[in-house]
């Protein structure tokens, strides 16, 4: 991924900052610029989430997404912050200690690299609470 | 709208084709589907192409005249051509938009194809390019890979619905089976609930064999209006219907990450069509990109009640001569998933199917089949039903 395109998103990753439709209260994270429930109506606004959340699903990856071979076997799970919206996330605990329901919170850390030349992407993984 | 008929068709062998290009297999499967129609091929107004990634996959774009070029459509016919990119439900989506184009009374005899040549690059580029069909800014990011997208939807319905890792493995040793009595498929050898449970772990809890392969491979199907199919063939089957359906790019936006939404909504739209209920299918080919995949399809398309897609399968009802043969080509598992081939594949195994061509793997008396093809883990589904009564 481009110094720019990361770079854009930087805000939002490094910081846990969304988006919250104030027509029907709903909130957004990765942020959204279009209510899917209000569509037109809706009045987005920028949010900077509490941080805490609960696991609702996780894997243990073995084979290794490009970029992430170092980390292998990381835990990858679907995070869900206590204002509602759900995000994917690396959860950073032994593969063992995960499990659905389990709380947890925000660090922040280096997410991958680019490749060998490539840039080294920071931003908010989760550890258990 | 005018009733629609498959005329030809035609699948390519399926599998790492070294010696094999791009261009090659594409026209293998044109020409050989213009063949089996018996229309010549310059009566052809126009072409579709599944594709999801030439760009990446063959560092190529422009694949609908390049395919239109080399099927000798170009030069002197110009023959209008189309490629379709819905991810790994390209295939399925360029027949539906041939269909539409049939239906719509713009062009009469029309061909859908679709094709991917998945091993010119290594598996970690090919696997790379598969994750861009995910969101990659808020899924790949994180280190997100396709089999631990759908590890996480199996591990979910693990969780609530008591699913095991055995159902699971049930799926691939049944499609294995299937594929091995199909001539084209990728593997033709039968494996166990065992050979499954120890091959390595992908993404826990899936294994290797809970993935389908790497693959090239490509299809091709000829269309033509219903009143007319008779021209060329014996033997025309219908199209009852055409749906397809979005939902959310990313599995975490989904409303229930066990249920494809997008099935779910294609799936209704396609049965309410053709007038029909899951329980006029015959035989359906789903898209099991991972074993869970086609458990969550069986729910999702009203032939399993959710959370029994796993105790039905085990228990053989899944397999053919069961209560509903889902995947008699081997599925995307056994047969082999070029990624935008596959969905004209499941177009052409339902035609051979109800033509009564399908050898030892023959469901008997079909009448109606299903295809139900998927983009990404779910944000595109695509579903056809054919049928060889009109
Ligand atoms: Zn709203």
């Amino acid at each position: 991924m481009s110094v720019a395109r990361f770079w854009r998103n930087q805000i939002h990753r490094y910081n846990l900052v969304g988006t919250h439709c104030k027509t029907c209260d709903s909130y957004y994270y990765p942020p959204r610029n279009v209510c899917p429930k209000c569509r037109r109506d809706g009045e987005i606004e920028s949010h900077k989430f509490s941080g805490p959340g609960e696991i609702v699903t996780y894997t243990v990856i073995h084979t290794a997404a490009e970029g992430f071979e170092h980390q292998a076997p990381y835990v990858l799970g679907i995070v869900q912050l206590d204002e509602g919206p759900r995000f994917t996330s690396q959860i950073v605990c032994k593969p063992e200690d995960v499990h659905i329901g389990m709380k947890v919170k925000p660090v922040f850390r280096k997410l991958g690299e680019g490749g060998d030349r490539g840039m080294i992407y920071y931003g908010t993984k989760y550890i258990p609470a | 709208m005018r009733d629609v008929a498959i005329i030809g068709v035609k699948n390519t062998k399926f599998g790492e084709m070294w010696e094999r290009s791009f261009r090659d297999i594409v026209v293998e499967a044109g020409v050989g589907a213009i063949e089996d129609s018996g229309v010549s091929g310059d009566r052809l107004d126009g072409m579709y192409v599944g594709n999801m990634s030439g760009g990446q996959f063959v560092e190529q774009e422009h694949i609908g005249a390049l395919i239109a070029d080399y099927s000798g459509l170009a030069l002197d016919l110009h023959v209008p051509s189309t490629r379709v990119e819905a991810a790994c439900a390209s295939g399925g989506l360029a027949f539906r938009q041939a269909v539409m184009a049939v239906a719509s009374g713009h062009e009469d005899i029309v061909m859908a194809a679709g094709v991917e040549k998945m091993t010119d690059v290594s598996s970690t580029g090919a696997s790379s390019a598969l994750a861009a069909a995910a969101d990659r800014e808020w899924e790949g990011i994180m280190g997100a890979t396709f089999p631990g997208l759908y590890a996480m939807v199996a591990r979910m319905h693990m969780h609530q619905y008591g699913t095991t890792s055995e159902q699971m493995a049930a799926v691939a040793v049944k499609n294995h089976k299937n594929g091995s009595m199909n001539p084209i498929a990728q593997y033709k050898n039968p494996i166990t609930v065992d050979s499954v449970l120890n091959s390595i772990m992908v993404a826990d809890p899936l294994h290797i064999f809970d993935c389908s392969p790497i693959t090239d491979g490509a299809a091709a199907v000829v269309l033509a209006p219903a009143d007319v199919a008779h021209e060329y063939t014996d033997t025309p089957i219908y199209i009852k219907a055409t749906a397809q359906a979005s939902d959310t790019i990313a599995l975490h936006d989904r409303r229930d990450i066990t249920t494809l939404d997008a099935s779910v909504s294609a799936g209704k739209r396609a049965f309410e069509m053709a007038k029909m209920t899951p329980a006029d299918i015959d035989l359906v080919e789903v898209h099991d990109c991972f074993t869970i995949a086609e458990i969550c399809a069986i729910e999702d398309l009203g032939f399993a009640k959710k959370g029994e897609g796993g105790t039905m399968t085990e228990e053989g009802e899944t397999a053919i001569g069961g209560k509903i043969a889902v995947n008699t080509s081997g599925g995307l598992k056994s047969c082999g998933h070029p990624v935008g081939a596959t969905g004209i594949k499941q177009v052409v195994e339902v035609t051979q199917q109800l033509r009564g061509e399908a050898g030892g793997r023959q469901v008997d008396g079909a009448e109606v089949g299903m295809t139900h093809n998927v983009g990404g883990s779910g944000a595109t589904a695509v579903v056809h039903i054919l049928a060889r009564e009109r």
